[in-house]
């Protein structure tokens, strides 16, 4: 594990770490790539209909807003838990992170109503170019955010077990980055896709 | 009942796929029977399939990419033998299409890929005097997710048909309508898992580089492969994503009949092409950057002196990798984009001659400065230069676009990239394996038999590859099985057959040359057989798990470190031997690379359920890992201290 230094924050404190969040963040490049194909993807098939509905036929604001006000608020909350870490507080870190999956799981609730809503308006996967792109594009951000609620319950069962330590520390940090980068995809989502969309 | 089965059989089976199929199933049975009869299931499993050593995962990589030589060399020289004589029998056309749509792929992904990544493993931790990768576990995870990838696609020829669409999958020729078998599913799904593991060495690599280097090595001290690898794992993590998606769809499109490629419901099957060389393009610089590493370390090593112009070296590189974003549409002029963009890219494709430039003269000044030692590898990098600048010379030929309406899709196209390909790859992975060999494996390949390789091979080359540059000018098609009489083109491509069976004699040359050397050299070669410069000469052979004893201090050396310890006796390991600590080897990412293949597998298949168990089998491995708590172990100071003595009895720099 390598030497300890007392003179930074937890999740900075050894090498490994050090190591894992560079790392992160370079993943988080790939990851920019890959929603960045994934918009440039959809501008490019967005006006390609065919014969099925465009977007703003099918868009509805409603659950979009929901949606964009749940994960913000996640943000802040895993923001929250990441300073109670720093604080040493275990119990303030679990509950924030807590409470950030329980609105990662709103928020996936409320995309799943969306989707079911998109295929009950007749456009499901299949029905155009347009629709492939949009609910591929939606979809791996949701996915993305599933695949978070998994990884976050974990690293919960781990500082419940071991406390908060070095290692559960960076695993917190870099969690935290997955969801804010999450968030940044989102924004681009709602402005791009969703407000483009209604226009 | 016999529905299920028939899916996966050969549809368009032919006598030469049976005898590879009967060939594959005893030499599988030979090797289980080898490997149980002698006990060495253990021992792989120890000491290989878990192993976290960046040298023992680089050795694996490089037995990879040898076996894919030999599997798309086959396929190569069907294709040469089809077009020997005009109206040939010998491959049917759907046999053809199959043919050089998996040499394609398997050359440039399952060849040249593990190629340059194994020297990844094996040189830049030692280059930059490091005891290991950032990540090993997940260096072996990759390498074993691109190993089942390269598996998946691998069997797609005796399991339910090969791709038959080109090695660049163009839609709509890439979807059901058009490739009815599931071999178009098969390449979707080897590459995507493939392409995967190549990404966590990239990110793996990068985090290495920038983070682990041995104290007082500045970014402008790095060895000149060091930064290839750099810039070649930058150009990974930046371009492979693009494939990610790209192939999501493409599976998406032929699995769910989803419309991102489709003909009508506003497909777009240009949206395949743009994305496939945009991420292609980068990835031809993916495999010639470090390419050039190697070429830069041998060229100084056997010119007896330092690289010329190390700055302009590595601005070269940066320049290369940017520029090599910004020229995709040049792979499809043709196809409908007006004469601006057109003109744009074909600017932006010569412009990355004059950063190529500057590395070909400075490797020529290096040269001409120097006191030249003709070895293997130093053949190899001379051979290179001329036969590269060639290949250069006609890809500005193609770059001109009003021009390339005449000779795209022809053998002129196959010519040129071959001819940087061959030359540039092909030759310093060779000129880098003959470099480093002793270094692996403790003794030296024959240096005559080595020459005569290199001559035998460029011989080939040039006869080989030549003539394809006039038929392709006289307007022979690419992709095309065969060809009439009257179209004249029999006698060039009966020499082209000629110079690809000189070029395969080459290639069992090497093979007997390692057959001959593991025989017959001598095993007291030291540590520094070359007289070489980087650091990576600077420990044991064989190198100790540890690679260092003691971390290496290059504060008062240049980017040659060992070189300057050697000749000015600047001191590279300060300190006394102190504990290392070592991560522990794993068998969970072979597992899980298992799942990986097996989901992968149904998928092919649309079998979804059992692809869902698999996702299922997925997670669990990931869950497992992130409950598990392991500290590696420590070697103590006193084994490393008897484990040095006996190195130095044995004689040998250190
Ligand atoms: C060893 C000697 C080789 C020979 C004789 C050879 C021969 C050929 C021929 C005849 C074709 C054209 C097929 C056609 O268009 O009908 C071809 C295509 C191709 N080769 Fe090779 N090849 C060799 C080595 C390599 C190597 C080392 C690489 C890459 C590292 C490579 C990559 C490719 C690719 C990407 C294609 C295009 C496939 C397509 O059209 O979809 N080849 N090769
Ligand atoms: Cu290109």
């Amino acid at each position: 594990m390598g030497k300890v230094n007392n003179n930074v924050p937890l999740e900075y404190s050894t090498e490994e770490n050090n190591l894992k969040i560079f790392g992160f963040w370079t993943f988080l490049g790939a990851e920019i790539m890959l929603f960045g194909t994934l918009f440039a993807s959809y501008f490019v098939l967005s006006g390609r209909t065919g014969d099925g509905p465009t977007a703003a036929e099918i868009f509805e604001i409603g659950p979009v807003l929901a949606e964009t006000f749940i994960l913000l608020t996640s943000s802040f909350t895993i923001g929250l838990a990441i300073h109670a870490m720093r604080l040493g507080s275990k119990k303030a870190t679990l509950s924030f992170m807590g409470v950030t999956l329980l609105l990662g799981a709103a928020f996936i609730s409320v995309e799943i109503y969306e989707f079911v809503h998109y295929v009950h308006v007749g456009a499901g996967i299949t029905t155009s170019a347009f629709t492939s792109a949009l609910l591929t594009t939606l979809g791996t951000h949701g996915l993305h955010v599933t695949f978070g609620l998994f990884w976050g319950i974990f690293i919960m069962i781990q500082i419940a077990k071991r406390g908060l330590n070095s290692v559960t520390a960076g695993k917190t940090f870099v969690f935290s980055l997955y969801w804010h980068f999450l968030d940044v995809v989102w924004i681009f989502i709602f402005s791009f896709i969703y407000l483009k969309g209604m226009m | 009942m016999s529905e299920f089965f028939a899916q996966f059989a050969v549809p368009h089976p032919s006598t030469l796929i049976y005898i590879a199929m009967a060939s594959i199933v005893l030499g599988s049975i030979a090797l289980v029977a080898i490997v149980t009869y002698f006990k060495l299931w253990g021992y792989l499993w120890r000491e290989w399939i878990t192993t976290v050593d960046h040298k023992k995962i680089g050795i694996m990589y490089l037995i990879t990419a040898l076996v894919m030589l030999f599997r798309g060399g086959v396929d190569a020289v069907m294709m040469r033998l089809q077009l020997a004589v005009p109206e040939n029998g010998f491959l049917d056309a759907q046999h053809y299409n199959e043919v050089f749509t998996t040499h394609g792929v398997v050359m440039i992904l399952f060849m040249a890929m593990p190629f340059i990544t194994f020297f990844f493993n094996f040189l830049v931790p030692l280059q930059i005097g490091a005891r290991d990768v950032a990540f090993p576990r997940l260096n072996n995870l990759a390498f074993w997710l691109f190993f089942m990838g390269m598996g998946l696609f691998n069997i797609s020829f005796i399991v339910g048909g090969s791709p038959d669409a080109g090695w660049t999958s163009y839609f709509p020729l890439a979807d059901n309508e058009f490739s009815t078998s599931v071999g178009t599913n098969y390449y979707m799904l080897a590459l995507q898992i493939a392409g995967l593991g190549t990404l966590m060495t990239g990110i793996n690599f990068i985090t290495t580089i920038f983070k682990m280097r041995a104290p007082g090595m500045t970014l402008f001290k790095m060895p000149m492969f060091t930064w290839s690898a750099l810039i070649a794992n930058l150009i990974i993590v930046f371009a492979f994503p693009v494939l990610t998606v790209a192939l999501a769809m493409g599976t998406m499109d032929r699995l769910w009949d989803t419309k991102f490629f489709a003909i009508g419901d506003g497909g777009m099957d240009m949206l395949w092409a743009n994305l496939f060389w945009v991420w292609g393009h980068p990835e031809v610089y993916i495999l010639i950057l470090p390419a050039f590493g190697i070429f830069s370390e041998v060229i100084s090593t056997f010119a007896r002196r330092n690289l010329y112009g190390y700055t302009s070296m590595v601005w070269s590189l940066i320049v290369i990798s940017v520029f090599s974003f910004a020229v995709w549409t040049h792979h499809f002029f043709t196809m409908g984009q007006g004469a601006f963009t057109n003109s744009i890219f074909s600017i932006t494709t010569m412009a990355i001659a004059i950063p190529t430039g500057v590395k070909i003269f400075n490797w020529l000044f290096t040269l001409y400065k120097g006191k030249i030692v003709i070895t293997t590898p130093m053949l190899y990098a001379m051979h290179f230069i001329p036969l590269f600048t060639l290949g250069g010379v006609t890809g500005v030929m193609l770059a001109m676009s009003a021009a390339d309406y005449q000779y795209h899709n022809t053998m002129f196209l196959v010519a040129h990239f071959h001819n940087v390909i061959i030359p540039g790859v092909v030759y310093a992975m060779l000129a880098g394996l003959t470099f480093y060999w002793p270094k692996m494996f403790g003794f030296m390949l024959n240096e005559r038999l080595g020459k005569a390789t290199v001559w035998v091979m460029s011989f080939g080359f040039v006869l080989s590859f030549i003539p394809m540059y006039i038929t392709g000018l006289d307007g022979q098609a690419r992709r095309m099985y065969t060809y009439s009489e009257a179209s004249g083109f029999s006698t060039l491509n009966m020499v082209s057959f000629v110079g690809a069976g000189i070029m395969s004699i080459s290639f069992l040359m090497l093979v007997w040359n390692i057959w001959y050397s593991f025989k017959n050299s001598p095993r007291d070669i030291g540590s520094d057989p070359w007289d070489a410069r980087g650091l990576e000469w600077a420990t044991h052979t064989p190198i100790p798990h540890y690679n260092f004893a003691i971390t290496p201090d290059v504060t008062d050396s240049t980017s040659e470190a060992f070189w300057d310890a050697k000749k000015n006796g600047t001191k590279l390991f300060k300190g006394e031997i102190q504990d290392i600590h070592m991560p522990n080897n794993s068998g969970q990412t072979f597992i899980l690379s298992i799942f990986f293949f097996i989901g992968g597998f149904a998928l092919v298949f649309s079998m979804f359920t059992l692809a869902i168990i698999s996702l299922i089998g997925i997670l669990a491995c990931m869950g497992y890992r992130s409950l598990e708590d392991d500290h590696g172990y420590h070697i103590h100071k006193e084994e490393v201290e008897l484990i040095e003595k006996k190195y130095d009895k044995e004689g040998g720099a250190k």
